[in-house]
């Protein structure tokens, strides 16, 4: 099967890798030395998982999309304004109990997500429009809405908190990093798996796959092509969607405009290191939110040998790095960015 | 009607924009018969067959199926009524497993989990019953195209199809898979299944068909049994006149060499060595044929020919002069080659530029159609104008695009611009792919032409019959090695076809 990929299997090896490290740095004297802490403590895992959730998030969305043939680039803007609709819901609903309001929240954000989803469908299938295009659309669509529709008096009053899960939060190390966190973070490593298996052991994932490598294939044994494509653009919008609530409803607390950051296109990074399989979104994205916690750790620590700019910049090098030289052989599906329809590609 | 017909099509047309397609045909298929429906390129068969599948909705007409009229919405309504296609271009998915491509659409599933077991199983048991060994697990784009034939047909018979369509299922097979295929097909009718086999080769026709069917210009023209045909009177109906099988040329007289190969090894696009010490001499007044299984190399060879791929290992020469790694202008100029591509639309034309433009796409740099700078439209127009009176290229005018011509046009077109200029090799790959037979003779006699004036010929083609009607000298390549080499009069298909699978007989031994 190709869901383990080279670069899946080097980004668990890396993983492994850092996990043993942060259990020595916790329980032998290597703790001691403040680089190993500021490498491999426990705080650095954390701030990992944290950059790397929405990153997950993002790159699954991707994964929905192109492996049914649709390119998405716009996940950045499904994002937003997954991020813009979850704090607009949120911040009306401030009076209702927490939970309610931030349930009510995030399946906005979904909701929102998908509807983007569903115009870049729109736009690529029945429309047949470049889908780079489509996608800088909907990215500029949503950072100009939601700039220009954003009250900076609102509030979003509490967010979703740690929920440790009995016993396994209390293994050292392991447990305060993975089994103490909010449910968007658990939902999301969930996800992961969900995604996988559906892609690749169920009717759905095997239609998907052979939609976006071979439509004509598809179509000659009876599935819509163009269906199943919107099904999964749209699912990607809502994943992307997700991506944006975590920001609003999990990490932050509040909106910022254009808080994204880049994050939707880190997310296309991820996507492509991981040669479209979710375990391997998920390596890279681990490995791309490292980079995000160092650069917090060295400044936490007072590390000041290297200057400050060059640490922020560590993320974008390591993705860069990662997609052009590290990635090896990635293959995204063949008919990605192709328009299809019956009798038009006799 | 006949009582037992399984399938009929009754009056049916189809019309695309600007074209029709299909007109007014009828055609009944009988309980466990092979009908072959025969016709050249663009004749319209598969069209007909896209509409009995219901890739196609008809413009008018009906379809009945086992006495029963039908609409089909879409291949899944085929699929229930029991028709399974072999689509000429193969309708798999490489990436996946054997398995996946045989359930895609009529997936089994267990708890939500696709069943590969089941299938797998399912598999196992036709490859048995109809002699079609393939391994359920291997990946599609590890395989040959027989095989992928084969996959291709167990993936119809899965669902259960007692109607299958083949659809010009021997292009891309040696002569000794086209026998293996013949027995399936043979078993198969044994077995009560009906078949429609699509195909422009006469010879496969009188050899397995029940009835014969003939298309030309999207009606049936006429029908026949194999007993009552024969080639030469298939060819005419197919064609609407009388045509020449065999090509006309004079024994050929080899001068001094031309092309000179040697030890050339090159890698394919994904890295992979796809040429290993090829070696090859080619004379004036030559033609030399390379047959062999599409994907052996040839490809990869004409691109070192004309520079467009580079060598690793190996020299070039053209007429004496060193050309290896030169880029492909200098080769052109220099070597005095003429390229006419395999893939016209990708290499050979520009779509969108008039026929006079993609007429100078060699030498529009050049005076007198460059004037400095600038091109000299007036000197480009008169000459397409001669060479489109020289090579009957058949267009409205010189302005038109070149898009818009027929396909044998196109090609006739392609090979006025490259014939057209003093040169001593011509390299031709699959120079009559996908044309039809008018185009076919001129365009054969044309290479013929050429070689009686002293060029060297190199001919590439997946058509035996076109290797072994045109060429002096045959080579065969397999896995990128040129594995034999027979003289073109004493070739037979059973010795060509054991070469192009890898066999190395003894009849080719003995032999320089």
């Amino acid at each position: 099967m190709n869901f383990w990929s080279r670069t899946a299997r080097i980004s668990v090896c890396l993983t492994l890798i850092m996990m043993v490290m942060a259990i020595l740095v916790e329980i032998t004297p290597l703790g001691e030395n403040p680089w190993m802490r500021v490498f491999f403590g426990v705080s650095a895992l954390n701030l990992t998982l944290r950059a790397a959730i929405p990153l997950v998030l993002g790159a699954l969305s991707g994964i929905l999309c192109e492996r049914s043939g649709i390119i998405n680039i716009g996940i950045e803007g499904m994002m937003l304004a997954g991020a813009f609709a979850g704090f607009v819901a949120k911040s009306s609903t401030n009076d209702w109990p927490l939970y309610a309001s931030l349930l009510y929240s995030v399946l906005v954000a979904l909701g929102v997500g998908g509807l983007m989803g569903l115009l870049h469908g729109l736009f690529s299938i029945r429309f047949r429009m470049d889908q780079i295009i489509s996608g800088t659309v909907i990215i500029i669509l949503a950072a100009g809405l939601s700039s220009y529709l954003y009250d900076r008096d609102a509030i979003s009053a509490g967010k979703f908190t740690p929920i440790p899960i009995p016993l396994l939060s209390e293994i050292p190390v392991i447990g305060p990093v993975l089994f103490d966190n909010a449910p968007i973070t658990y939902l999301a490593l969930i996800l992961v798996f969900v995604v996988h298996f559906a892609i690749f052991h169920t009717r759905w994932g095997l239609r998907t796959r052979a939609v976006g490598e071979h439509p004509r294939a598809a179509d000659t044994e009876g599935i819509n092509v163009n269906r199943q494509r919107y099904v999964n653009t749209m699912m990607g919008g809502m994943l992307a969607g997700l991506a944006g609530g975590f920001l609003v409803l999990e990490a932050v607390g509040q909106f910022q405009e254009g808080m994204t950051a880049g994050r939707g296109f880190i997310s296309l990074a991820a996507m492509i290191f991981g040669n479209w399989t979710p375990f391997g979104a998920l390596g890279a994205a681990t490995l791309f939110g490292y980079t995000q916690a160092l650069q917090n750790e060295f400044l936490l620590a007072g590390v000041t040998t290297i200057p400050r700019q060059f640490v922020s910049m560590l993320p974008y090098i390591v993705t860069i790095v990662a997609v052009s030289g590290l990635v090896g052989r990635v293959r995204p599906p063949a008919a990605i960015g192709k328009p299809y329809d019956t009798e038009g590609s006799k | 009607m006949s009582e037992s017909a399984i399938l009929e099509a009754r009056q049916i047309s189809k019309y695309f924009p600007g074209v029709v397609a299909n007109e007014d045909v009828n055609l009944s298929l009988n309980s466990g018969e092979i009908l072959a429906l025969l016709g050249e390129n663009g004749a319209g068969k598969s069209t007909l067959m896209n509409i009995i599948y219901g890739l196609y909705q008809p413009s008018a007409g009906e379809i009945l199926v086992k006495g029963q009229s039908v609409r089909m919405h879409s291949p899944r309504d085929a699929i229930d009524l029991g028709i399974g296609m072999v689509h000429q271009h193969f309708q798999l998915v490489p990436v996946m497993t054997v398995v996946e491509n045989v359930m895609l659409g009529s997936e089994s599933v267990r708890q939500g989990f696709l069943d590969r077991e089941r299938v797998s199983k399912r598999i196992k048991q036709l490859s048995q019953d109809y002699q079609l060994e393939v391994d359920p697990t291997a990946l599609v784009e590890d395989l040959p195209v027989g095989i992928r034939q084969r996959v291709e047909i167990i993936k119809a018979l899965y669902r259960e199809a007692d109607i299958l369509i083949l659809d010009e299922p021997t292009a891309v097979l040696t002569p000794q898979e086209i026998e293996g295929l013949f027995s399936v097909m043979d078993l198969l009718r044994k077995q009560g299944k009906s078949i429609i086999f699509i195909t422009h080769k006469l010879k496969e026709v009188l050899r397995i068909a029940d009835r014969i069917s003939v298309l030309r210009r999207g009606r049936v023209v006429g029908e026949a049994t194999p007993l009552e045909a024969t080639e030469p009177g298939l060819a005419a109906m197919m064609v609407g006149r009388e045509v020449m099988l065999q090509v006309d040329k004079k024994e050929a007289q080899p001068g001094k060499p031309v092309l000179q190969v040697k030890g050339v090894e090159a890698r394919d696009d994904l890295g992979e060595i796809c040429l290993r010490n090829v070696e090859l001499q080619i004379h004036a007044r030559e033609i030399v044929g390379v047959a062999g299984v599409q994907g052996n190399g040839q490809t990869e060879l004409v691109e070192v020919l004309t520079g467009l791929r580079k060598l690793d290992q190996g020299t070039l020469r053209i007429g004496g002069q060193e050309l290896t790694n030169k880029n492909p202008r200098e080769i052109t100029d220099q070597g005095g080659i003429c390229h006419v591509p395999e893939d016209r639309h990708a290499f050979g034309m520009v779509a969108g530029y008039s026929v006079a433009n993609n007429l100078v796409l060699n030498s529009y740099y050049k005076p007198p159609f460059a004037n400095g700078v600038t091109v000299r439209q007036e000197a480009i127009e008169q000459h397409a104008e001669v060479l489109v009176e020289k090579f009957d290229v058949r267009t409205p005018s010189v302005q038109t695009s070149g898009g818009s011509l027929s396909g044998g046009n196109q090609q006739k077109m392609v090979i006025a611009r490259e014939l057209s200029r003093p040169i001593q090799l011509l390299v031709a790959a699959q120079p009559t792919r996908g044309i039809d037979v008018g185009s076919i003779e001129f365009i054969h006699q044309q290479i013929v032409a050429k070689r009686d004036e002293g060029v060297a010929v190199l001919l590439v083609s997946s058509e035996l019959d076109e290797i072994l009607a045109l060429s002096d000298r045959i080579v065969v390549m397999y896995r990128g090695s040129i594995i034999g080499e027979v003289y073109g009069k004493d070739a037979t298909r059973q010795q060509l076809g054991l070469l192009m699978a890898g066999v190395k007989s003894t009849l080719t031994e003995g032999l320089d």
